[in-house]
């Protein structure tokens, strides 16, 4: 069991009081499973990817238990994580593209980078040019700046360094929102080539663009208003959804053969509430057509088949 | 109504300005009235700087755009002013559109000044919220408020709002959907297709083929700045003649099947051949002959209401 997260909570500490950003998160992954983490902006998808590897203020460790390989992260505290960041768990952020320093070449980055892991640049080079060699980067960007890479280029090279110590998990975030489709695609398989090739065990890919997640992810994990909505294998999340939000947000993406005047789509109505002061029960309450009188209460994060689990009282009670 | 005929945009690059980029060559097509053209391809491949030469934001380097009949590119004054009021434009990033110091109602307020500027309070403040009502929003919820405080939805169609107010004909609608979350961007493309119907045209422009799939009639793919394909939807989607459009076609993340195995050269090498077709080095079908890489080969047009540029057709 390669990771596993236990009623993690992380809050963003405001004037205004707490911000519930990420209220209770229970999951595991797998060795070599590759997660998609997918849900609307500000559904805290990025706050849970980020809490395991760099908690920084304004956020706030509330309570949960994180375990990698059997060991505990301690991630409320940043000084402790060192020893684990980049080693054993490492990110490709959001902005890759600005993630690289400007002023630096990549390689005298690349080596900076490895000497704060008190890990020799000389003794990893052959491995990290034979990395290259895999995503199709000539070793002349080792002597080049940041600037004189295209996009696609700069977030290939961010891949390389995240994976360079064979982490035990990786956590993609948004990789493929600011890439064309070929480009998209291209990053997308080198993701899952990393997986097959064992440089990261296991890979958490956050993205808002689920027909992504159903090409590459073994299991989909939805968001929604700071909590876990519905967990489960690529296929059942893609086409049987349990969920109501699942529901509704696979049938809001637009498909080639889908036109507007034969089938209208319709979005989902309404806004997520606010986690300054969420409402009690079920979040998605006001916006589900199928809520009842128990939404009122909060429902548990429950397994409803093998691996399958959801967060809704309606899916529980036609089970029952 | 609005006619682009073998236009092109060249940029003076390097320190002197000594090397020349083609961003855009010798682009042809029309956009009829009440109509959705598509304009679909990959960063670099010149469709923004369509987009932004016919909102005469960039200069033409050749050729002619014509909006009923006008040469644009002759406009001034008090004529250009009545050409902004019939065409406007709503880009890719609507945060970056506004001043964070300022409210988010001030792009209507300029608008007043602009193009209204003997109206009543009364009369603009009905117009204002029918305009915001026409795309969905509640008129109340939205005004006085800061950009910060609005989503991105909000501030996406409150741009829309303010193209409406001036009764405009021809919206160029740059990526305006790829900032917004699932959810939301079904709200703003229903929009579009919905003010279509009432008569306004669109240029569609977007690297998401789905996406122009379900609003378009017609499509036009670009590829490093040139047309490679254009025609009906339905004809250019489901029997692609260019190897371009089908390799696009297989990249798209569907969710009815998985990306299967497209054997395509995805980076582009600086181009050899310049003077041939501009697919070469990437195309996987090309029987890689001499003419592919000598000549250039024109739109012909394959069925009706279908052209491509392919040497192989």
């Amino acid at each position: 069991m390669s990771l596993q997260v236990e009623n993690l909570r992380v809050y963003y500490q405001t004037l205004r009081g707490d911000v519930r950003a990420l209220d209770g998160a229970t999951f595991t992954i797998e060795d070599g499973e590759i997660m998609g983490l997918a849900g609307e902006s500000g559904c805290g998808k990025t706050t849970l990817g980020h809490s395991l590897i760099a908690l920084t203020p304004p956020m706030r460790f509330v309570e949960g238990r994180v375990t990698l390989d059997d060991e505990e992260l301690p991630v409320w505290d940043m000084e402790r994580m060192n020893d684990f960041r980049f080693k054993r768990i490492s990110i490709i952020p959001q902005y890759a593209m600005n993630a690289m320093n400007p002023t630096r070449k990549i390689g005298k980055m690349t080596s900076e980078l490895l000497e704060s892991r008190k890990v020799e640049y000389k003794s990893t080079l052959p491995e990290l040019k034979r990395r290259l060699d895999l995503v199709e980067l000539t070793h002349d960007v080792l002597s080049m700046y940041p600037i004189e890479l295209s996009g696609g280029m700069k977030q290939r090279m961010v891949m390389v360094l995240s994976t360079l110590l064979n982490p035990s998990l990786l956590i993609a975030d948004e990789v493929t929102s600011a890439l064309d489709v070929s480009t998209q695609k291209a990053v997308s398989e080198m993701l899952v080539g990393f997986r097959d090739r064992e440089f990261v065990k296991s890979l958490i890919v956050i993205t808002h663009d689920i027909s992504i997640l159903y090409q590459i992810a073994d299991s989909i994990l939805i968001m929604y208003a700071g909590q876990l909505a519905e967990k489960g294998p690529t296929d059942a999340i893609i086409h049987s959804p349990r969920h109501p939000y699942t529901k509704l947000l696979i049938s809001a993406l637009p498909k080639v053969g889908v036109k507007y005047a034969e089938r209208k789509l319709e979005g989902i109505p309404g806004n997520p509430p606010q986690l300054l002061d969420p409402p009690v029960g079920c979040r998605f309450r006001d916006r589900c057509p199928v809520a009842f009188g128990k939404c009122l209460e909060e429902p548990p994060f429950m397994e409803v088949e093998k691996d399958h689990f959801v967060a809704c009282w309606k899916e529980f009670e036609r089970n029952a | 109504m609005l006619r682009l005929d073998g236009v092109s945009k060249v940029y003076k690059v390097g320190t002197f300005g000594g090397k020349e980029l083609h961003a855009v060559r010798d682009v042809s097509f029309d956009v009829k009235d009440g109509e959705v053209v598509s304009l679909i391809g990959e960063s670099g491949s010149g469709k923004s700087t369509i987009g932004k030469m016919i909102l005469r934001l960039i200069s033409i380097s050749s050729g002619t755009i014509s909006f009923d009949g006008v040469d644009i590119s002759t406009l001034k004054g008090d004529a250009l002013k009545e050409y902004y009021r019939k065409v406007q434009g709503v880009f890719q990033d609507p945060f970056s559109s506004y001043n964070p110091i300022f409210k988010a109602d001030r792009v209507f307020t300029m608008i007043r000044e602009e193009f209204y500027p003997g109206i009543k309070g009364q009369e603009w403040g009905d117009k204002l919220q029918d305009s915001l009502r026409a795309v969905g929003l509640n008129p109340a919820d939205v005004l006085n408020k800061f950009p910060h405080q609005l989503s991105g939805g909000q501030l996406q169609r409150f741009l829309v709002a303010r193209a409406l107010l001036l009764d405009i004909e021809f919206l160029v609608a740059d990526e305006i959907i790829s900032m917004l979350d699932a959810s939301r961007r079904m709200d703003v493309l229903n929009l579009l297709a919905d003010l279509k119907s009432t008569g306004l045209s669109i240029l569609f422009i977007t690297h998401d083929l789905s996406l122009g799939y379900y609003i378009s009639e017609r499509v036009v793919i670009l590829y490093r700045g040139r047309v490679v394909e254009m025609g009906s939807t339905e004809k250019v989607y489901f029997n692609p003649l260019h190897p371009y459009t089908s390799m696009l076609m297989a990249c798209v993340p569907r969710l009815d099947e998985k990306w299967e195995e497209v054997d395509v050269e995805l980076r582009a090498k600086e181009s050899e051949f310049a003077r041939g077709c501009v697919y070469y080095e990437r195309c996987p079908l090309a029987v890689k002959d001499e003419r592919c890489a000598r000549e250039r080969p024109p739109l012909v047009e394959a069925e009706p209401d279908h052209l491509v540029a392919c040497g192989r057709v």
